[in-house]
């Protein structure tokens, strides 16, 4: 148990939680009964993801690659998806959904395709899949629940761990910087891409409501606490994520055609300190501090020079 | 029925086409497309066709050109790829998906030389690595058969009582590129022929199901019987896609097996693809002076068929298999199953392996007269014969012994311990 208490809401602007959350007319899309892991970043996600199409009165296929998304399925014959819902293989998600993107749009069906990937299908081995699926502009909707690890396998690094992780495969901690998918993915120019963290529901719920409501490739970053690949407390999941948009290491922003950029939150810069203190990947003597924060504010500024200079 | 001139590659991708193009009243076709010598004349012309109801996606790799293909088909569509040699080896994972998913997908398959090192000529090898996945496999001898086995394996993979992906194969080059006279469909047949698809399994939002989620091993070993059943099931409705083709479009298709001479043969050669026309001049040529030989072309891999093979064989001592592939280790693939399947019931057989044309070198009449030859002289099976081998490679020497890490003890003194 940690001594000091997280800072839970901070001084970060953010919009206030609804009073009340109404409940859900159908079936959620994760049913109860999930065997996913407590404090799961996915499972936030994909109920929120639930309501948003319910919201717009939408229905999805999903196409999931190999991962947790996977597995949250459950065994045969039951399933935790409330959607139809197909496991591909780990780089063909986009694919796949290519495919049921092109039979759907040839019969004016409405339905959503819905790639859900963690981060070593899309940052990794699906990456050429992806990439590709965006340069055509395929009808889908694509989210990166980024745990910053392969945590179906037991927590490996992927080229999404941050600098100074402690995996399975970087037992000494994490030497390379992680991936900068965001902008890649909006280098493609694609209609819409977004980052997500589950600690800011109402800018969550917003920002699904325009990848829902916008046609062409849409690419959406969440930020997803995995406690078993992080060795974070579950209860603590959501502060942790809400932490890394205060301190600067997750920014959340939108990019509109890729030209367009839109920040969501502003950081102020909170000390990051207990964010890696409150996970055992990270030691501290593998984590320069000063480097990350540095890192941290010159991503920022240059995103903020982009949306200044070219505002959605 | 229009005839022209065109190459194995025309007609396949015509034919992958126009079925497509028929699926128009239902949920439309898709087809993920990759470029590959010597398939890519393939992909060129069904990109150019104007379907009605269609789309083409032009991917990034043969593993996504598949992955489209599968996406398109568990939505209900008509889907096709075409692939070759290495792409065929990239896009394996999700090949063993599209069967595995009982997705009546048709791939046409230009048989091309594995690399490294580099070849682009015509060997089996590529098609026969993806012997042990769920997929009909039907090799073509020349561009008729390719357009006919083309529109033929869609109506088979899209029985109920089979859905199975299907995989039309021809030679590289020597079919995939060479123009012959070639009866074509009228886009009127091909309706008739192949009626709307109702894929049963196909992923809809009034009926939301999880494809692929984890399964037990009780679960796995029923999906995969139901897979040997519906193989089991293939050769009669084969049959019947014949029968019906011949309603349609008025002329027989290619068999799955077809025998020549081989009613009183003693010697029986067995080929497959363009060797086999090769060896069926032969064979005519050896019965005109008399001699009792005969011909098994196999059409078939998947499923392996034994019966015919069996009754072709029924008067034969011996058995030739020529094999344009070859499997490290063993030898050639064609006569590996056949030996299998005769094992237990015609143990008498005498059965040799040719390995002839490897890497797509040529198979003459003198070929295959080297190895009527060589098969009339055994008493005995051998190890594969190299058909045509001229320079074989030197016997490299074993590598001197090495001296010991640690020095032996010398003897009469006890090692301590």
């Amino acid at each position: 148990m940690s001594t000091t208490e997280l800072p839970v809401n901070g001084s970060a602007p953010r919009r206030d939680m609804p009073g009340e959350i109404p409940p859900l007319s159908c079936e959620p899309l994760l049913r109860p009964g999930n065997t996913n892991c407590g404090g799961c970043g996915m499972s936030i996600g994909l109920t929120w993801l639930g309501r948003a199409l319910e919201d717009l009165e939408q229905k999805a296929h999903l196409a999931i690659p190999a991962c947790c998304g996977a597995v949250t399925a459950g065994a045969f014959p039951t399933t935790s998806y409330a959607m139809p819902t197909v496991a591909t293989t780990f780089a063909a998600a986009p694919a796949v959904a290519s495919g049921l993107a092109s039979i759907r749009d040839l019969n004016g069906s409405e339905e959503q395709v819905i790639c859900w990937a963690g981060d070593g299908g899309t940052y990794d081995i699906g990456f050429a899949t992806l990439s590709a699926a965006a340069e055509r502009n395929e009808n889908i909707l694509y989210i990166c629940y980024d745990n910053e690890i392969y945590g179906n396998t037991g927590g490996q690094r992927s080229s999404a761990t941050p600098p100074g992780a402690r995996t399975t495969t970087t037992p000494h901690g994490k030497s390379e910087s992680k991936k900068d998918v965001m902008s890649i993915m909006a280098a493609h120019g694609i209609p819409y891409a977004a980052t997500l963290s589950v600690g800011h529901p109402e800018d969550f719920r917003q920002k699904l409501h325009t990848a829902l409501t916008t046609s062409g490739m849409r690419f959406l970053l969440m930020h997803s606490p995995c406690p078993t690949g992080w060795k974070s407390e579950p209860a603590e999941s959501v502060q942790l994520v809400r932490l890394a948009v205060r301190s600067g290491l997750f920014p959340l922003f939108e990019v509109f055609g890729g030209q367009r950029y839109r920040i969501n939150a502003e950081p102020d810069w909170a000390d990051p300190t207990e964010y890696f203190r409150r996970q055992r990947r990270f030691r501290p003597e593998e984590v320069d501090l000063g480097t990350t924060r540095r890192w941290a504010r010159e991503r920022f500024q240059r995103l903020k020079v982009l949306a200044e200079a070219f505002p959605a | 029925m229009p005839r022209e001139i065109v190459t194995g590659n025309h007609a396949a991708g015509l034919a992958l086409s126009m079925a497509g193009e028929a699926n128009r009243f239902a949920r439309g076709t898709a087809a993920g497309i990759y470029p590959i010598t010597p398939q890519t004349e393939i992909v060129e012309r069904v990109a150019a066709f104007p379907f009605s109801k269609g789309r083409v996606v032009p991917v990034e790799s043969e593993h996504s050109a598949m992955g489209v293909t599968i996406g398109a088909s568990l939505s209900g569509a008509r889907a096709f790829t075409a692939s070759s040699s290495n792409g065929l080896a990239y896009m394996v994972e999700n090949i063993m998906v599209a069967g595995f998913y009982r997705l009546p997908v048709v791939m046409v398959a230009v048989n091309r030389t594995l690399g490294p090192p580099w070849n682009i000529w015509a060997d089996q090898g590529d098609t026969l690595m993806l012997r042990d996945f769920p997929w009909i496999q039907l090799y073509a001898q020349d561009n008729q058969q390719v357009a006919d086995l083309t529109l033929l394996a869609f109506r088979l993979a899209e029985d109920p009582r089979v859905l199975l992906p299907v995989l039309v194969c021809m030679d590289a080059f020597i079919v995939s590129h060479t123009q012959m006279e070639t009866e074509l469909p009228t886009q009127e047949q091909v309706d008739r022929y192949l009626p709307p698809l109702d894929l049963p399994h196909r992923m809809r939002s009034d009926d939301p199901k999880t494809l692929g989620g984890l399964v037990w091993p009780d679960a796995t070993v029923s999906l995969r019987k139901e897979i040997h059943e519906a193989f089991d099931r293939v050769p009669m409705v084969f049959e019947e896609c014949r029968q019906e083709f011949r309603d349609v479009f008025g002329r027989s298709p290619a068999g799955a097996v077809e025998a020549y001479h081989t009613k009183n043969a003693e010697t029986v050669l067995v080929a497959t693809a363009t060797i086999a026309t090769t060896a069926l001049e032969v064979v005519r040529s050896r019965r005109a002076a008399g001699e009792r030989v005969g011909l098994l072309i196999l059409r078939m891999l998947r499923p392996f068929p034994i019966d015919q093979l069996l009754e072709a064989c029924a008067s034969a001592s011996r058995i030739g298999v020529l094999d344009r592939d070859y499997a490290a280790g063993i030898g050639g693939v064609w006569a590996h199953e056949i030996r299998a399947a005769l094992q237990g019931t015609r143990d008498d057989l005498l059965v040799q392996g040719y390995l002839t044309g490897i890497g797509g070198g040529d198979v003459t009449a003198e070929r295959i007269d080297e190895v009527l030859v060589d098969l009339g002289q055994r008493e005995l099976p051998g190890p594969p014969v190299w058909v045509g081998l001229e320079d074989p490679a030197p016997v490299p020497a074993a590598p001197p012994p090495k001296a010991p890490l640690v020095p032996p003890v010398p003897s009469g003194v006890e090692a301590t311990p």
